[in-house]
């Protein structure tokens, strides 16, 4: 009796998987025949990693060698693409003219990489990552040394990177995302895994853009970015992707979507031909890990033998294989408020790990730096096991359950005396003990002081709390730092001495670091730790708009209706016909409600809708004027008097230093508003005296004031001292601020951080100390260079342009 | 396949939100708030907060909520519900991405109170 026929196109990992599952059921009943495009026998397309880094050769990473094929009785034709199926006469054709009949016919065509649709991504020297074809002409390149630009930071990208980077080539990684695999991680973890690909050496941009693949001579020369920035290299990778390869299925009439369509049995429309691996759709999914498509092997193997067997999708694991990188992500992370998340973070160790949680169950996990419990959490994960239980202790692995829980106070009060506590003093836990005893130490800031212990990195911070609550008892009240949000437990002031000692450079390092109690902090916090960073690393730190509240994300103020308000800054209050002529026209033309003269010498346009936003700045920006920042934790207004321009009382050109400091300083950020005046006799026309920062002018030179208050509460200023020139009251006034902006709590007003610091310390430190003035001056200058840009003309230009038109405007109902 | 019963539009592509960010799309008097959360979930809800009408598509993003620009209540992006002491719920519209395509349904979700 004939045996029947299979044929099989593709002879990939999922095909493999199928034929062995096949073959130990049922090693007679089909006559089966492979095709397979690649010029080779079946290889483990998993491990192209291993071998390109040189931890393995190909002969490593055969699956199934020529013998196993022959003892087997299975015909291979390699390098045979398969280019007609003939569904009626059930036959399949090959480009070499072979012809082949089968019963059932299995297409596993796989997956090719997606080619971005860019200018040169034709040249020699343009490749990518899927086979070994691919894997081989990345040595040849690898060969002379030179540099590599990987576009993709996603799995595959970052493993093609790593595998360059070891063999000697300079690799930048292009991410468009600005986090690496974004849809494997979370923000925390991709930040981790970026820094580690920074210390391995492999230079990562995200949120890069590419534009233009650069030739020399018909061979890639290098890439450009849509922000102007050109890399050299010599060779680029893409691995951006990949598309199921179904357009023989498609030719041969065979439903196919994204990927060729099959049923729960893995059949397509035809119910003769099964699809198999990556170039399947099934159920809205296309999968690109090995685990789903060895499922559907097992489904297809038992159909093809008459077995009732059905394939209901898969949940996935990825884990990262690059040498050093312990990585692993499975299921479902993201966030919803009918799920809960347990979160463990080790600063010091890289360690982060979260676990989503829905109605007591995992449904999703993220491991980084300690990832050998990721199967046992992705086992609980695919069992659906409940797990309230182990809750306490889940997050600590399988280890640490079943065991009695263990109050962590214990374990600190069984430390010995000599245990070291504080690695970065080399402090021990006995000398803790005796300065507390000694100085009847009370406060975490003054052990630290008498100690030094958790005074550097503050790692440490918790167990030195601990001991302070064993030692002290109930004097001990740790609840004395108010945290800056439920998000932490450390308050501003510490969240700013860490954000400078250990360079955290970004919110998603900063909530790595301080070990952040949720995943992306709140509405609280992120705007804090956004004015923060941008404060501390004027020219390194990427403003995070979506951290911003909205006026300063949108450059004006929201009123009650959802309209927005516009104040362009009018120098020391000072205005000309040009300009009010032009804000007259933009009224008129814009249709807006209320104009009013504000406080601050100003004038304010009130109900201008969102859309009109750019238009308005545009006609504004004809006659030069510029953002008012009247929305802004920044400086506002420098109001003036006429002074000795006109005034017969005036002492000194006051309005002259106003708009010369408000020139100076317009566009920085500060913790809170910053309003200033500078009045032009002690007749304070201005009113200075009530401001954060004022001047007032008397004959021997300029009194500076500080601290004052005329809001939610009134205060008069102090004074900080008198000075002789012009050019020394800037320099006073701008180090005054710029202390204020290293050390204010973000929302705290120069009065309340003046109170809490002491007015003595300012004093001391701006008016004294000549050295740490200009300092603080240097400072603010640095930080201008990236400030004083007028965000309204960016923004009139096109910059942001989706915050300011709706997503779509849909007129008619839809279509039933 | 089950029958449609929803009505889909297309509004546009995921990337036209920035990630943790919201979009307008306006339905004759009705504006709809459409949210990108960090890991690329989308949701939507009409713009207006359940306490004083405040435009929610400006708030900031986090945690599955955001925060309305206009008095900080917190809203749940999945639900519409105030979260925290504060109650009250904005309607919530049925929005999915197929591929990067964005598709919105203007018939409301009903809430789980409504029966």
């Amino acid at each position: 009796m004939n045996k029947e026929k299979l044929v099989v196109i593709g002879n990939g990992m999922a095909p493999g998987r199928m034929l062995e599952y096949l073959l130990e059921a049922d090693p007679h009943r089909y006559e089966i025949t492979i095709f397979n495009a690649e010029p080779r026998v079946n290889y483990n397309r998993l491990m192209l990693s291993p071998v390109l880094s040189g931890e393995k050769t190909y002969e490593d990473i055969i699956t199934h060698d020529d013998d196993w094929y022959a003892v087997h009785g299975i015909t291979l034709h390699k390098a045979c693409k398969v280019t007609e199926i003939d569904r009626d006469k059930k036959t399949v054709t090959a480009e070499t003219g072979v012809t082949q009949a089968y019963d059932r016919l299995v297409i596993a065509t796989g997956s090719s990489p997606f080619i971005i649709p860019l200018p040169g991504n034709d040249l020699d020297g343009v490749l990518t990552y899927r086979d070994l074809d691919d894997v081989h002409n990345m040595l040849l390149a690898a060969r002379g040394g030179g540099k590599a630009v990987v576009i993709g930071g996603g799995l595959l990208g970052l493993e093609a990177a790593a595998g360059l980077k070891a063999q000697g080539m300079d690799v930048t990684v292009l991410h468009l995302m600005p986090t690496l695999m974004e849809r494997q991680l979370d923000a925390a973890a991709g930040y981790l895994l970026e820094k580690a690909f920074e210390e391995l050496g492999v230079t990562v941009i995200t949120k890069a853009n590419s534009q233009e693949i650069l030739a020399d001579n018909g061979k890639v020369a290098g890439i450009k970015l849509d922000d102007g920035t050109e890399l050299d290299a010599s060779i680029i990778v893409m691995a951006v992707g990949i598309r199921p390869s179904s357009e023989l299925a498609k030719l041969s009439g065979l439903e196919v979507n994204r990927g060729v369509l099959v049923s729960d049995d893995m059949r397509t429309s035809d119910p003769d031909i099964f699809a198999l691996g990556e170039c399947v759709e099934h159920r809205d999914q296309c999968y690109g890990l090995v685990a789903p498509l060895y499922e559907m092997a097992k489904v297809i193997s038992d159909q093809l033998l008459g077995k009732a067997s059905e394939y209901t999708g898969s949940v996935t694991a990825t884990k990262l294989k690059v040498t050093g990188i312990d990585l692993y992500s499975a299921g479902d992370f993201a966030e919803a408020d009918d799920r809960e998340e347990i979160v463990l973070r080790d600063g010091a160790a890289g360690i982060y790990k979260r676990l989503v949680l829905k109605d007591n169950r995992i449904i999703g996990a993220v491991l980084y730096g300690e990832t050998a419990d990721g199967p046992w959490f992705f086992d609980l994960l695919k069992k659906q096991t409940d797990i309230t239980q182990m809750r306490e202790t889940l997050i600590f692995g399988q280890a640490y359950q079943g065991a009695s829980s263990v109050d962590p106070s214990l374990a600190v009060a069984a430390l010995p005396d000599d245990a070291e506590i504080c690695g970065c003093n080399g402090i021990c836990k006995g000398q803790i003990v005796t300065k507390i005893a000694e100085n009847g130490l009370s406060t975490l800031d003054e052990v630290r002081a008498h100690t030094k212990a958790s005074s550097s990195c503050g790692t440490c911070t918790g167990l030195v709390e601990q001991i302070m609550a064993l030692t002290l008892g109930d004097d001990y009240n740790p609840a004395a730092v108010q945290p800056m949000c439920g998000c932490t437990d450390l308050g501003h002031d510490e969240v700013r001495r860490l954000i400078k000692s250990r360079k955290l450079k970004s919110i998603p390092a900063v909530m790595q670091e301080l070990e952040w109690k949720t995943s992306c902090g709140c509405a609280k916090c992120r705007p804090a730790l956004n004015y923060y960073l941008v404060s501390d690393w004027p020219d390194e730190y990427a403003d995070d708009y979506q951290s911003r509240f909205i006026n300063e994300r949108a450059h004006a103020n929201i009123q009650k209706d959802g309209t927005y308000s516009v104040v362009p800054r009018m120098w020391g209050g000072q205005t000309s016909a040009d300009e009010l002529r032009a804000i007259a026209d933009v009224v008129d033309k814009f249709d807006i409600p209320t104009v009013k003269v504000t406080g601050g010498q100003r004038i304010d346009m009130l109900g201008i809708k969102k859309e009109d936003l750019p238009a308005v700045w545009a006609d504004l920006g004809k006659v030069g004027f510029v953002s008012g920042h009247a929305y802004a934790k920044g400086l506002r207004t420098v109001k003036t008097c006429v002074g000795t321009d006109w005034c017969r009382f005036g002492t000194q050109d006051s309005t002259g230093l106003g708009v010369r400091i408000e020139k100076f300083m317009w566009g920085s950020w500060t913790p809170a508003k910053v309003k200033m005046a500078v009045s032009g006799c002690p007749r304070n026309c201005a009113e200075a005296t009530c401001k954060d920062v004022g001047v007032v002018c008397v004959d021997s030179g300029f009194e500076i004031h500080f601290a004052g208050a005329a809001g939610l509460d009134i205060k008069g200023t102090e004074v900080l001292g008198l000075v002789k020139t012009e050019d020394e009251a800037l320099e006073h006034i701008v180090a005054l601020v710029q202390m204020y902006r290293e050390q204010g709590h973000y929302l705290e007003r120069i009065y309340k951080w003046a109170k809490r610091i002491g007015y003595d310390e300012v004093r001391r430190q701006i008016l004294d100390d000549a050295d740490k003035r200009k300092q603080f001056y240097d400072r603010f200058v640095f930080s201008q260079k990236f400030a004083q840009h007028d965000p309204w003309s960016e923004r009139a230009s096109g910059k942001e342009k989706h915050e300011f038109k709706p997503l779509a405007t849909v007129a008619m109902e839809p279509a039933q | 396949m089950n029958a449609l019963t929803q009505s889909w539009i297309e509004i546009g592509t995921l990337s036209d939100i920035p990630v943790r960010g919201a979009r307008c799309v306006h339905y004759n008097e009705l504006t709809i708030a459409v949210f990108r959360t960090v890991d690329d979930q989308v949701f939507a809800l009409e713009d207006k907060c359940p306490h004083r009408n405040g435009p929610l598509s400006q708030g900031i993003i986090h945690d599955g909520c955001v925060t309305c620009p206009l008095h900080n209540w917190i809203i749940s992006l999945e639900t519409g519900e105030a979260t925290g002491a504060d109650k009250g719920r904005t309607t919530v519209y049925p929005v999915r991405l197929e591929g990067d395509r964005l598709l919105l349904s203007v018939d409301p979700v009903k809430s789980s109170k409504d029966g």
